[in-house]
């Protein structure tokens, strides 16, 4: 840097071209190691799951081959009706789809609901039941997993679906996030209808939740991931497998069969590839939910 | 004037009302499974109770005994110190990496971002299997790169000791790294495009501004990423659970896989509700000590 400005201020032409494409070319070097940093990178990311197709792909006995092969010929396709006969992993596609997507409605319902309370109506103890609600956003989920399944067994709703729902229905979290993005919605729109003999709860339902859709678009998300991968409550409550869904589902296949690995990678394939799939249609909606949500920490 | 006075009253009353009834569906959920949950779990930590016969009242013993006798517990907690003093500094530092080069690479910036995302949104049970045959001593891929570049003896990762700890650290970073990498691109995105011109005129060096304008400005997303991460690693529990059931010699066995076996396998519930809240306290304590010296590096704007 100090040779480059020592030349500069004595400022002969043909130096200052040189340091300039000096420059050009080491900027051309930088993007140069970026991409190629970036591509070994995406490599150590996607090998894995190329190597599991591969592996899902093969033989009795073929994963076991050394120097590992990468192309399996011929393609074993029965590996994965094999799997899918084994357990009913069907049944557990359909039971999480079930489970998140109603979680998804009632905790939107319920969250919206509560939060228009909080932000827009004044009862006595709102605030100290607001900061009831945030106080128990530090408390972790495996204090309360021991009494919610006690709870859950005296009620005898073991291996039952509204075991699975039901707790994951009510979140402080979102209801907090919702009251946060309700206070910045103009009031005018609000009052107007009011004046037009509009209830609260069509105020509610025709202005405060259409203007919210992102805010509700991001929590759904969130919430469906959240509950579609999660696994230490299913896992506690549901010991029927046509109750599993399909995150404990296929820690019960893995249990059963964990010698041959062609079938269980099928199977893990098998439970994966959805995910994928709805990973990659609203993939824009995750990136611009993390940052709306403010889960950006900006 | 009484009549529009009684009418004032009546409209207050009816928005109350009309607030609790908004409320009523999240409060009573809220109620039972949270608020009920946490003092219930509370007196269960000071009772004996195997849920076949009826709670014995114990006061603190429960307590006593995991903070003095209970070796297991010391082991669960270093375990877990050591998966966060790995995790926590690695995976960041990769995140952040990641996220610079990312947002450098303006041409294929969206296909680097998916591929680079696609571990976080794969469940952990799934990964974890995957991971398990990938790390297998004999037939593993990991072990094959590792000999084909000369490594004669490489590590037997989940069935050593010494190796399942590291295996698992590496694991975890591998699959969150994109998730954190997002949040990161977020924060880099936040910082005014002015602030690099300026530098640019000043003649700073790439590392001048990375150190004097990106991270002073990246510091509140870095302190996000640190909160958050500590707490995931003080609740980690399937991959463990998938990966080593704990294993080898509860070499991984973490903390919440050491209350899941007190609870769901020995049925001692009070003993498993008392190291629950031993965990709360830990995390707690963790997260207060670092909001409390964030003044110290997090620069808000």
């Amino acid at each position: 840097m100090t040779d480059a400005t020592r030349t500069g201020s004595i400022s002969t032409a043909p130096t200052v071209r040189r340091t300039a494409m000096r420059k050009a070319t080491r900027e051309r070097l930088g993007k140069a190691a970026t991409y190629l940093i970036l591509s070994v990178l995406c490599v150590a990311t996607v090998l894995p799951f190329l190597w599991t197709i591969s592996s899902s792909l093969k033989g009795p006995g073929e994963v076991f081959d050394y120097p590992p092969r990468w192309i399996p010929h011929p393609a074993h396709w029965e590996n994965f009706t094999t799997a899918w006969n084994r357990v009913p992993f069907g049944r557990f596609l359909l039971n999480s789809t079930f489970i998140a997507c109603s979680v998804v409605f009632l905790r939107l319902l319920t969250s919206s609901l509560a939060a228009y309370a909080f932000a827009r109506m004044r009862f006595p103890g709102r605030d100290a039941m607001f900061m009831l609600y945030l106080g128990t956003l530090m408390i972790p989920g495996q204090v309360t997993i021991i009494p919610r399944f006690i709870l859950i067994r005296y009620l005898h709703w073991l291996d039952t679906y509204t075991a699975m729902i039901l707790p994951g229905a009510f979140s402080a979290f979102g209801t907090f996030l919702l009251r946060q993005f309700f206070l910045t919605l103009p009031y005018e729109l609000e009052d107007a209808a009011r004046i037009d003999g509009c209830s609260r709860l069509g105020v509610y339902w025709h202005i405060i939740l259409p203007l919210s859709r992102p805010a509700l678009v991001a929590l759904g998300i969130f919430t469906f991931e959240g509950e579609w991968n999660s696994f230490l409550w299913p896992l506690i409550v549901a010991n029927n497998p046509l109750k599993m869904p399909v995150q404990v589902g296929l820690a019960f296949f893995r249990g059963m069969y964990s010698t041959e690995w062609e079938i269980m990678l099928a199977g893990t394939l098998i439970a994966l590839i959805p995910t994928l799939i709805v990973f990659a249609a609203g993939q824009r909606y995750f990136t611009k939910g993390i940052a709306l949500s403010g889960l950006g920490g900006r | 004037m009484p009549a529009v006075q009684r009418k004032r009253r009546s409209l207050r009353w009816r928005e109350q009302w009309e607030a609790w009834l908004f409320l009523a569906p999240n409060l009573a959920g809220f109620l039972v499974f949270t608020v009920f949950a946490v003092v219930f779990s509370l007196w269960i930590s000071l009772h004996e109770w195997d849920l076949f016969n009826p709670p014995v009242f114990v006061g603190l013993a429960n307590y006593a005994k995991l903070l003095t006798q209970d070796e297991s517990f010391r082991r669960a907690l270093r375990n877990t110190v050591y998966f966060t003093l790995g995790i926590v500094p690695l995976g960041t530092a990769v995140s952040l990496v990641l996220a610079l080069l990312v947002n450098r690479a303006v041409k294929g910036m969206t296909f680097f971002r998916t591929a680079l995302y696609l571990p976080s949104v794969s469940s952990t049970i799934a990964i974890g299997i995957v991971w398990v045959w990938l790390l297998d001593p004999q037939f593993g891929l990991v072990n094959w790169f590792l000999r084909t570049i000369g490594i004669a003896h490489p590590p037997d990762w989940l069935n050593s000791t010494t190796w399942a700890k590291p295996a698992l650290i590496l694991m975890d970073v591998w699959k969150s790294a994109g998730y954190y990498m997002v949040i990161f691109l977020a924060g880099l995105q936040g910082i005014p495009e002015q602030l690099y011109e300026a530098a640019l005129i000043d003649g700073a060096t790439p590392w001048r501004k990375f150190w004097s304008i990106t991270l002073p400005l990246l510091s509140p997303t870095i302190f996000f990423v640190l909160v958050m991460r500590i707490i995931g690693v003080f609740n980690m529990f399937e991959l463990p659970y998938i990966m080593t059931r704990g294993g080898p010699a509860g070499s991984t066995e973490s903390m919440v896989f050491y209350i899941y076996k007190n609870a769901f396998e020995w049925f001692q519930m009070g003993y498993a509700a008392a190291i629950a809240w031993v965990l709360f306290l830990i995390i707690f304590a963790v997260t207060y000590v670092q909001f409390r010296y964030q003044g110290r590096w997090v620069t808000y704007d």
